[in-house]
């Protein structure tokens, strides 16, 4: 798969964009406030044990190396494939699991190895959306139950009581306070939904990590579900970290998205940007896959579309250098031997950072090249 | 039965009799669709697709499904036929290719196994004839090594190639008509865009008539020809792809392409959802099952509540829609108001 011409000017014309000054970086950070949650070189490697002793003989590394910053009342959307630990990544932020490696500060603390105790209080201000309504939810206690459960762990005092609360929260997300008596089960996929949502406000958290929370909906409800999510943003000038597999519907509801590939970000960058013009030969080929609504450009659609070879490679043994290049059109040795850093290609901003050797220029490369790759 | 037409269903009644009232999934269904061509239908959760596809196939138990209407398959009458009849059918003359192949394929049974069981079923050869054939098929469906992956078994594929597995099953016996049940809903979108591409090229090859059924309106846009759209259990909206898309005429078929964000249109502010439910099979809402979730009932003077509007039809030839609403009234609310907020999107 690897590509003879044109390579030599086009490792050049990447060495010369590559440096970015300092200066530059902190400019940018600094329109933008400082960084609610600032994760580095963030690690999850699930250990594989083998026999009576349990010895370890691998791991299987979900998240290796993850490095992104989310800034107060920003939505970051965190999208890629199945297997590629985006959910990981999402269970590290809330500390449901402990990373292997990394930092992780939320609200200028490091909570990468915080103890369960002093997480706690925490968990106030970090809050999880779950993709199934139907199993992120008790089907033994009442919704009242369910959504007044984070006042009573974490001992927070209501005005009016917490069943005046509770009220309070089902009407905000769109639910009737006589609900407070139902279960579950009474409700439907998109409600529940809304019961799972009215449960993460109750503490009025900052961050609110959301893994999925439209993908089992139907599209109607989808909709309600997604403009629910604006509304209470700017209501609570919340912070989201939006994880999808959905690139639709992270182009809609994010300001930035983060795109992983085998546990690492390919590509970071400020929506529009990405979806204009994304450098990633995988974002490339992640969006090009996306059926359009829209039967008139079929068949440009499916000309222009980049096919994607082979499956996602194990996660316990990933490729040497870029782990994207067993699937690349324009991978070639470097590749093999180099990881590429996550950094400003081609003259971009400082905002839009690619991890990739030989990153994309402009669309009419991508529509030449997708012959090749389905050949 | 019109020339050319390979399959017509004619006044499809589908209900399931349970201890709250009777379910009526599918309520007088009719369509045809010829050979080479594809249709899809597009619908939520409850609206009836599912239950609409196992009924063609005749995979209903008649003891707890009551069917009724008429099902034509290249001039065979499928519902009043024995079932040893629809048997020697299925899976030779019509397949189907499942949503979740993991569910549908025997955990036990090596995938070349069940191939050629599928194959064995209806044609008399040796299981070595058999086995050539259905490594043949595994590889025309673009499985790598087909000779050596044929012994293997489900779990040791990943789930696109299961569902390529899948598809070579559905196709072993060179099926005229294929039903795809959700057929890429449970796929990440590169592999998505696989698999689509190869039905696509598949039913160039076999000349098949198609039935892909899907919530996912970007699926349909790719592959159908016409669009079916079902609502409560019936057909709302009839026509080609091109009109379905470009010029939709029942206000849920507006409130379906409004929900959904899109990937190749700069953001817009608020996606534009329908309210409320989804109805309850058991209880329709009286008069137009839409009605309670329609912003243009009142326009109808309280015909939307009380009367069921019929399936008619409408500008373009071959576009049905089930509304109250004068087509020359709908033409406009689309054009004025629906369209331009979509566009905005």
């Amino acid at each position: 798969m690897t590509d003879q011409g044109a390579t030599a000017e086009q490792a050049d014309a990447v060495r010369l964009s590559d440096p970015v000054p300092d200066d530059v970086i902190l400019r940018e950070r600094a329109d933008k406030g400082d960084p609610l949650l600032s994760v580095k070189g963030l690690e999850k490697h699930f250990p594989i044990v083998k026999g009576l002793l349990r010895r370890q003989v691998g791991a299987v590394r979900a998240v290796d190396g993850v490095t992104f910053d989310v800034y107060r009342g920003e939505t970051l959307g965190l999208v890629g494939e199945s297997g590629c630990g985006k959910t990981t990544t999402g269970r590290l932020l809330t500390r449901l699991v402990e990373p292997t490696g990394g930092s992780i500060d939320f609200d200028g603390r490091d909570i990468a190895h915080l103890r369960q105790g002093k997480l706690r209080p925490l968990r106030r201000d970090m809050q999880m959306i779950f993709q199934d309504p139907f199993s992120s939810l008790n089907p033994r206690h009442t919704v009242g139950t369910i959504v007044g459960a984070p006042f009573r762990i974490q001992n927070v005092k209501t005005e009016h009581g917490i069943k005046r609360a509770v009220q309070d929260l089902l009407k905000l997300v769109g639910l009737s306070p006589e609900h407070y008596n139902r279960y579950p089960h009474e409700f439907s996929g998109g409600q529940r939904q809304r019961i799972g949502i009215a449960r993460t406000l109750a503490l009025r958290p900052k961050l609110i990590v959301a893994d999925e929370p439209v993908s089992a909906l139907d599209v109607s409800i989808q909709a309600q579900v997604v403009n629910l999510l604006d509304d209470i943003q700017r209501e609570f000038d919340l912070t989201y970290v939006f994880i999808a597999h959905d690139l639709s519907v992270v182009r809609h509801i994010s300001d930035r998205v983060a795109v992983m590939y085998l546990g690492k970000v390919v590509e970071i960058a400020d929506r529009d940007d990405l979806y204009t013009r994304p450098r990633h030969p995988y974002t490339v080929a992640l969006m090009s896959a996306v059926p359009v609504p829209d039967p008139a450009r079929r068949d440009r659609a499916q000309r222009e579309r980049v096919l994607l070879t082979g499956d996602v490679p194990s996660p316990i043994n990933p490729p040497s250098g870029c782990r994207f290049r067993t699937r690349c059109w324009k991978a070639q040795e470097i590749c093999a031997t180099e990881e590429p850093p996550l950094l400003p290609r081609l003259g971009d901003a400082a905002s839009h950072q690619t991890a990739c050797h030989f990153p994309i220029d402009d669309a009419e490369e991508v529509a030449g090249r997708s012959s090749r790759a389905t050949a | 039965m019109a020339a050319g037409t390979f399959l017509e269903v004619k006044d499809l009644k589908i209900s399931f009799p349970t201890d709250d009232g009777l379910v009526k999934s599918v309520d007088g269904l009719s369509f045809q669709l010829e050979r080479g061509k594809t249709l899809g239908i597009v619908g939520e959760s409850g609206s009836g697709k599912s239950v609409t596809s196992l009924g063609i196939l005749g995979l209903h138990n008649k003891r707890n499904a009551q069917v009724s209407g008429e099902i034509w398959l290249d001039g065979d009458e499928l519902v009043s036929a024995g079932a040893e009849t629809v048997r020697a059918l299925r899976g030779n003359k019509m397949a189907m290719i499942f949503q979740d192949p993991l569910s549908a394929m025997h955990p036990f049974y090596t995938i070349g196994h069940q191939i050629i069981e599928a194959y064995r079923v209806h044609h008399k050869v040796s299981k070595k004839v058999a086995r050539k054939h259905a490594i043949d098929m595994l590889g025309r469906v673009g499985i790598p090594q087909p000779e050596r992956r044929v012994d293997d078994y489900p779990h040791q594929f990943s789930g696109g190639m299961r569902q390529r597995a899948m598809i070579a099953m559905a196709l072993v016996n060179d099926p005229q008509l294929l039903i795809a049940d959700e057929p890429t809903t449970a796929l990440d979108v590169t592999v998505q865009a696989q698999i689509l591409d190869l039905m696509h090229k598949l039913q160039e090859e076999f000349n098949s008539a198609l039935i892909v059924i899907t919530h996912d309106l970007g699926v349909v846009a790719e592959l159908a020809d016409d669009v079916l759209v079902m609502y409560g259990g019936r057909c709302i909206e009839y026509g080609t792809a091109r009109t379905i898309f470009e010029q939709p005429e029942h206000p849920y078929t507006w409130g379906l392409l409004g929900s959904m964000p899109r990937i190749d249109r700069p953001n817009l502010d608020r996606l534009v959802p329908i309210p409320g439910l989804p109805p309850s099979l058991i209880n329709l809402p009286t008069g137009c099952a839409f009605h309670p979730r329609c912003a243009y009932e009142p326009r109808t003077g309280g015909l939307g509540r009380s009367l069921s509007p019929e399936l008619a039809g409408s500008g373009q030839p071959g576009h049905l829609v089930r509304c109250h609403l004068p087509t020359d009234e709908r033409q406009r609310i689309w054009r004025e108001d629906v369209k331009p907020k979509l566009e905005a999107q």
